[in-house]
C-alpha cells in the first residue's frame, strides 16, 4: 500500500463531501433544492455518468506495490493502482508501435520473416490485437460476436442488479414486479426510469468494451505501442484531480478573502481588492509556467526527496493543482465579496449585532451559510473549466508530467501524429471522446444544480 | 343614465403550482360604470391584483382563467385573440402599477417613454409628438414639463415618477384606468397629491377608474362604488356613501374596526412611571460627501442633525416623518448599529458613545430593535428556536440548553405562537407571525428599550391591529419603553404617549400625542396631518356605536 499526496487529498475530499451530504440530509431548507436536482431527469442522468467517471478515478487512486511474480515475496518498485490491477491485460499488452483501432496488424510496414524463412516487406501481425484469429477475414464477425457477448453480460448484470437493489432497500423481494411497473412507465417523482436506463447503457458499454479490450485495442495503440483506451481511462483520474483538488485550494482563499473584504470593508477591503486585481492582471499561463519551472528545478536539485518517477509525477500534478488554485480564486472571491456586502446590510445581521453577538460568530452563523449556494454553483461550473484548462496547459507543455496519463498529454502527442500521412487520429479521438463526455456530464449537472438553487426559479 | 363600461361576470382564476390548483379569484362579478370610480378593497393575497391582471389577460404563465367573462362595451375580452388584445391594453384600458421605481426604464428619458406609449396607439410626427408629451406632463402636474421630458427617471422623486406613470397610462387616452395600489410606495403628503390628481383627471377626462387598494381612507376620498374582497371572493359591494354608513358583511366590519384612526389618541401620560431611561443630547449622524482625487470630505449629508429628546421608563415615543427624514438613521444610530458623528446618548447611567466594544456588547441587551420588513430580518437558514435563542447565547452563555429551550417556548407563547414553532423555519410563517417572532427575539434578552422601526407598515390592517395590541400588552406587563418609528399618524395615535415630528434630520415638534395631533404648532406637522386620507367621519361614528 502506498498513498500519494493526491490520493490522500482526493479521499479527504470524498470524506468531506459525504459529511456535508450527511449534514444536509438533516436540514430541511438545505435538502429542498437537492430534491429538486434529484427530480431533474437531465441532472440525474448526467450525475450517473459523472459518478461512473468518479468511480474509475477513485479506483485509480488506491496505489500499492504488486508482487513481482505469483507467490513471490518480492515486490515491484513501481506502484500500480487497484484499477491497473483489474485492467491488467490491457495495461501490459503493449505492441511495437502504432496500430489502428481494432487492427490486427501494425500501422507501418516492416521487414517480416515468414515461417518458411522468407523475408517480406509487409504489415506485421500484432502481438496481442487480434492475435487469436487464425483466419483474418473473420475479424469483423469476431468483433461483432465479442461485442454481442459483452452486451449480453451487461444486460444480465443489469437484470440481476435491479432486484438486488430493490431487495437491499425493501429487505424483501415480495411484489418486486408489481412495484417496478411505475418505474418503467416513468410515473415516479424521481426520474428512476432514466436512471435505470442510463445504468443499462453504461453496463452494456462497459461489458462489451471489457470483452473487446481483451482481444483488440479498441482505440488502437500509440507510438510506443501502449493501448490508447487504457491511457484514456487512466486520464480520468488526472482530469478529476485537477478539477477537484484545485477547488480545494481555491475555496478557502476565495471564501476567507471574499467574506473578510465584504464584511469589514475599509482597509481590509482595499488590501484584498488590490491583491486580486493585481493577481488577475498577470496572465495565468505565465504564472503557471514560471512556478512549474521552479518546481522542476527544485526537484532536480533535491533528487533524494523524490525517489521514484511516479512520486515526481504526482508532486507535479499536486503542484499544478496548487498553482491553478492560486490563480483562479479571484473570480469567486469577487462574487462572494459582493454578496457579503449585500448580506451585511441585511436586517438579521443588524439584529444579531443588536443582541451583542460577536462579529466572528455573525460571520460564521449568518454570512457563511447564506453564501453557500454561490460557492456550490461556481464550484460545479468551475470543474469542467479546469478539466479543459489541464488539456490546454499540457498542450503547451506546462501541464502535468509527461509520464502521467492525461488527455492534455494525449492531445499534445497527437500534434505530431496528425502531421503523419496517413493520419494517426485515434489518440486525439479517444481523448476528445472521454473529455467531452466528462465535461458535458459535469456541465449538465451544474446546470441542474444552478436551476435548483436559483431563488428566482424556485417557484414555491 | 350610467353606462356600463366593464362588466366582469363569474370570474375564476387559478394558479397551478406543483400540479395543484390554487384558486386566487373565486367567482367574482362586478360592473364598472363609464366615468365613475370603482374601488376594490382587500388585504394582501385576497386576489385584487390578480383580478385586474385577469381582465387584461396579463397573468403570469402559471395563472389561468378557468371560468367567467369580462365584457368590455359588450365584447368579451377573454374571447379576443391576443393580437386584438394588444389594442385594448393601453388604448382602452390602461394600468398604473404600485412601484414607480421599477415600472420605468432607467436608461430612457421620461419623454421617450411617454412618446413610446403614444406612438403605439397613434402615428404622429416628431413635432406633434413633442407637443403631446409636454401636454401630458402638464396634465399630470409635473412642473417645467418641457424640461422634465429630457430627464431620466432617477432624477425624479417617487411622487413625480408616479405622475409620469400616470402620464404614460393617459397616453393612449383610455376609457378605463386601473390603478393598482398607486400610492402605497409614496409618502403621505405625496399620496394626497397623487390621489387628488387621479380624481381630477378622472372627472375632467370622463374616464372610469378602477382603484385597487387596501386603504379605506383612500377609498372614502376617491371612490363612487366599493367592493370588498376576501380570499378571492367578493363579500360586499355598495355605493361609497352607503358602504361607509351601513357596512353589511362581518368581514368589512372587522376591517373597519382594525383601521386605526388619527382622531382618538388612546394613551395618556399616567401609565408612565417617571424616570428618564434614554436621553439624547445634540445627537448627530452625518455622512461625508467626498470629492476629487484624494476623496477629500467637502461636505456632509446631515441625516440626523443635533437631535435631543428624553424617553421615560414605560413610555412610547413615536418618531414621525416622511421617508428620508432620518428617523430610521436616528433609531439605528442611537443603538450604535451605525456610527454617529457626535452628541451624547445617555441610557440609564451609561454613555453609549463612550463604551468600549466589550462594554457595549454587554449594554446591548437592554436596547433591542424590531425591523420593518419581517422577511429580511431573520436568517432564512436558521430555525425559529435558534433565532430567538441567539441573543441569550451571546449574552448569558451559562444558561443550559434545557433552560434556553423552556425560555424560547415561553417567549413564543407570550407573542401568541405555539411552542412547536421553534422547530420551523421563518419562511413557513406569514408576515404577521414573523413580526411576532421578531418581537420574541427582541424580548429574549430582557430589554428595557425597544426601537420599533415601522414594525407594522409591511402588514395588513387587521394584522397591524394585532401587533399593536401585542406591543401595548407587553409594555404594560414588562414596563418596556418603545421608540416607535412610523410614517403612519393613525398608528401613532393608537400607540404613542408622545410624538416627535422629524423633518430633514431635525425634530420640528415634540409633545403629547393628543396635543400634537389635535393642535399641531409647526406648519409641517399641519401638512402631514391634513394629508392623511380620512374615513367619512360621520359614517365611522356610526360603526363605533354599533359595537
Amino acid at each position: 500500500m502506498v498513498v500519494y499526496w493526491t490520493d490522500g487529498l482526493i479521499f479527504f475530499l470524498v470524506i468531506m463531501i459525504v459529511l456535508l451530504g450527511w449534514r444536509t440530509a438533516g436540514k430541511e431548507h438545505l435538502r429542498r433544492p437537492w430534491r429538486k436536482v434529484a427530480e431533474n431527469r437531465m441532472g440525474m442522468v448526467s450525475l450517473v455518468v459523472l459518478l461512473f467517471f468518479v468511480t474509475i478515478g477513485l479506483l485509480d487512486s488506491v496505489h500499492f506495490y504488486p508482487d513481482l511474480e505469483e507467490g513471490s515475496a518480492h515486490q515491484s518498485n513501481e506502484a500500480i493502482s487497484l484499477f491497473d490491477e483489474w485492467v491488467t491485460p490491457i495495461r501490459v499488452q503493449d505492441e511495437k508501435s502504432y496500430s489502428a483501432p481494432f487492427a490486427n496488424r501494425l500501422f507501418a510496414k516492416e521487414m517480416v520473416e515468414l515461417t518458411d524463412g522468407q523475408v517480406v516487406w509487409d504489415y506485421p501481425r500484432l502481438h496481442y490485437g487480434g492475435a487469436h484469429l487464425h483466419d483474418e477475414s473473420r475479424k469483423t464477425a469476431d468483433i461483432i460476436g465479442l461485442a454481442g457477448k459483452g452486451m449480453l453480460h451487461g444486460l444480465a448484470i443489469w437484470l440481476l442488479a435491479i432486484p438486488l437493489i430493490y431487495f437491499l432497500k425493501q429487505r424483501t423481494l415480495k411484489g418486486v414486479g408489481h412495484n417496478l411497473i411505475p418505474i418503467f412507465k416513468g410515473e415516479t417523482v424521481l426520474p428512476l426510469r432514466a436512471i435505470a436506463l442510463t445504468f443499462l447503457f453504461l453496463s452494456i458499454l462497459t461489458c462489451s468494451a471489457a470483452e473487446l479490450a481483451l482481444h483488440y485495442h479498441i482505440f488502437g495503440t500509440d507510438k510506443v505501442g501502449q493501448d490508447v483506451f487504457y491511457q484514456a481511462l487512466k486520464s480520468i483520474r488526472t482530469g478529476l484531480m485537477i478539477g477537484t483538488l484545485t477547488t480545494l485550494v481555491m475555496l478557502p482563499l476565495a471564501l476567507s478573502f471574499g467574506i473578510l473584504a465584504g464584511f469589514f470593508r475599509g482597509w481590509v477591503d482595499d488590501l484584498i481588492q488590490y491583491l486580486y486585481t493585481t493577481l488577475s492582471s498577470i496572465p495565468g499561463v505565465l504564472l503557471i509556467a514560471a512556478s512549474i519551472l521552479m518546481m522542476q528545478v527544485y526537484m532536480a536539485n533535491h533528487e533524494e526527496q523524490f525517489a521514484s518517477l511516479a512520486l515526481r509525477a504526482d508532486m507535479r500534478l499536486l503542484f499544478l493543482c496548487l498553482i491553478l488554485g492560486i490563480t483562479s480564486w479571484t473570480g469567486l472571491c469577487r462574487l462572494l465579496r459582493a454578496e457579503t456586502l449585500k448580506l451585511r446590510e441585511m436586517e438579521y445581521v443588524q439584529a444579531a449585532t443588536a443582541m451583542g453577538v460577536r462579529r466572528s460568530v455573525i460571520l460564521v452563523r449568518h454570512i457563511l451559510p447564506n453564501l453557500f449556494h454561490i460557492v456550490l454553483i461556481s464550484v460545479v461550473l468551475d470543474f469542467s473549466a479546469l478539466v479543459l484548462a489541464e488539456a490546454v496547459l499540457s498542450y503547451v507543455n506546462i501541464g502535468v508530467d509527461p509520464t502521467t496519463n492525461s488527455w492534455g498529454n494525449m492531445i499534445n502527442s497527437a500534434r505530431l501524429e496528425m502531421a503523419r500521412e496517413p493520419v494517426v487520429w485515434w489518440s486525439l479521438a479517444a481523448a476528445f471522446t472521454f473529455m467531452f463526455t466528462l465535461v458535458l456530464a459535469a456541465n449538465l449537472f451544474a446546470d441542474s444544480v444552478r436551476d435548483a438553487f436559483d431563488p428566482r426559479r424556485a417557484a414555491d | 343614465m350610467n353606462k356600463t363600461l366593464l362588466s366582469v361576470r363569474n370570474l375564476r382564476t387559478v394558479f397551478v403550482q406543483g400540479g395543484q390548483q390554487q384558486v386566487a379569484v373565486d367567482d367574482i362579478s362586478f360592473e364598472i360604470q363609464a366615468g365613475k370610480s370603482f374601488a376594490l378593497v382587500g388585504e394582501s393575497g385576497s386576489g385584487k391584483s390578480v383580478s385586474a391582471l385577469s381582465v387584461l389577460r396579463l397573468l403570469p404563465s402559471n395563472g389561468k382563467i378557468i371560468q367567467g367573462s369580462a365584457l368590455y362595451r359588450g365584447e368579451d375580452l377573454f374571447l379576443k385573440p391576443e393580437s386584438q388584445m394588444r389594442s385594448v391594453r393601453g388604448k382602452r384600458i390602461a394600468i398604473i402599477f404600485q412601484d414607480p421605481m421599477s415600472s420605468l426604464n432607467p436608461v430612457m428619458t421620461i419623454g421617450q417613454q411617454i412618446g413610446e406609449a403614444i406612438l403605439i396607439h397613434r402615428r404622429i410626427d416628431r413635432d406633434q409628438l413633442k407637443v403631446r408629451i409636454v401636454e401630458l406632463l402638464d396634465q399630470v402636474g409635473l412642473p417645467f414639463a418641457a424640461r422634465r421630458a429630457g430627464e431620466y427617471p432617477h432624477q425624479l422623486s417617487g411622487g413625480m415618477r408616479q405622475r409620469v406613470m400616470i402620464a404614460i397610462a393617459l397616453a393612449g387616452e383610455p376609457e378605463l384606468v386601473i390603478a393598482d395600489e398607486p400610492t402605497t410606495a409614496l409618502d403621505v403628503t405625496i399620496q394626497a397629491q397623487v390621489l387628488a390628481l387621479l380624481k381630477e383627471l378622472q372627472q375632467r377626462n370622463g374616464m372610469a377608474l378602477w382603484l385597487i387598494t387596501h386603504d379605506f381612507g383612500i377609498v372614502s376620498e376617491i371612490a363612487d362604488h366599493v367592493a370588498v374582497m376576501q380570499k378571492g371572493k367578493l363579500v360586499e359591494q355598495a355605493e361609497c356613501s352607503r358602504f361607509f354608513s351601513h357596512p353589511q358583511h362581518p368581514y368589512t366590519l372587522e376591517l373597519f374596526k382594525a383601521v386605526p384612526s388619527i382622531d382618538h389618541c388612546q394613551r395618556q401620560e399616567e401609565d408612565v412611571t417617571k424616570g428618564v431611561l434614554l436621553k439624547l443630547d445634540r445627537f448627530k449622524v452625518f455622512y461625508p460627501i467626498r470629492k476629487g482625487l484624494l476623496k477629500k470630505v467637502v461636505d456632509h449629508v446631515r441625516a440626523v442633525d443635533e437631535v435631543s429628546f428624553e424617553l421615560k421608563k414605560g413610555e412610547t415615543l413615536a418618531l414621525v416623518g416622511e421617508s428620508g427624514c432620518g428617523k430610521t438613521t436616528l433609531g439605528k444610530g442611537l443603538l450604535q448599529l451605525i456610527p454617529n458623528s457626535g452628541g451624547t446618548v445617555q441610557f440609564d447611567d451609561l454613555d453609549l458613545n463612550s463604551l468600549s466594544q466589550r462594554e457595549l456588547r454587554q449594554a446591548r441587551r437592554k436596547l433591542q430593535i424590531i425591523f420593518q420588513d419581517p422577511f429580511s430580518s431573520m436568517n432564512p437558514r436558521m430555525l425559529v428556536g435558534e433565532i430567538i435563542a441567539e441573543g441569550m447565547k451571546a449574552l448569558n452563555g451559562e444558561l443550559s440548553e434545557e433552560a434556553r429551550r423552556k425560555r424560547v417556548e415561553k417567549l413564543l407563547s407570550q407573542v401568541g405562537l405555539p411552542a412547536e414553532s421553534r422547530l420551523r423555519y421563518p419562511h413557513e410563517f406569514s408576515g404577521g407571525q414573523r413580526q411576532r417572532i421578531c418581537i420574541a427575539r427582541a424580548l429574549a434578552v430582557n430589554p428595557e428599550l425597544i426601537v420599533c422601526d415601522e414594525p407594522t407598515s409591511a402588514l395588513d390592517v387587521s394584522v397591524q391591529a394585532q401587533i399593536i395590541e401585542l406591543l401595548k400588552t407587553l409594555q404594560k406587563e414588562k414596563g418596556l419603553s418603545y421608540l416607535f418609528i412610523s410614517h403612519d399618524l393613525a398608528v401613532v395615535a393608537e400607540i404613542a404617549h408622545r410624538v416627535a415630528v422629524m423633518k430633514e434630520g431635525r425634530i420640528v415638534e415634540i409633545g403629547e400625542t393628543e396635543q400634537v395631533l389635535k393642535n399641531p404648532q409647526h406648519p409641517y406637522t399641519k401638512t402631514l396631518i391634513s394629508a392623511v386620507p380620512k374615513l367619512n367621519a360621520e359614517g365611522f361614528k356610526k360603526i363605533e356605536l354599533s359595537h
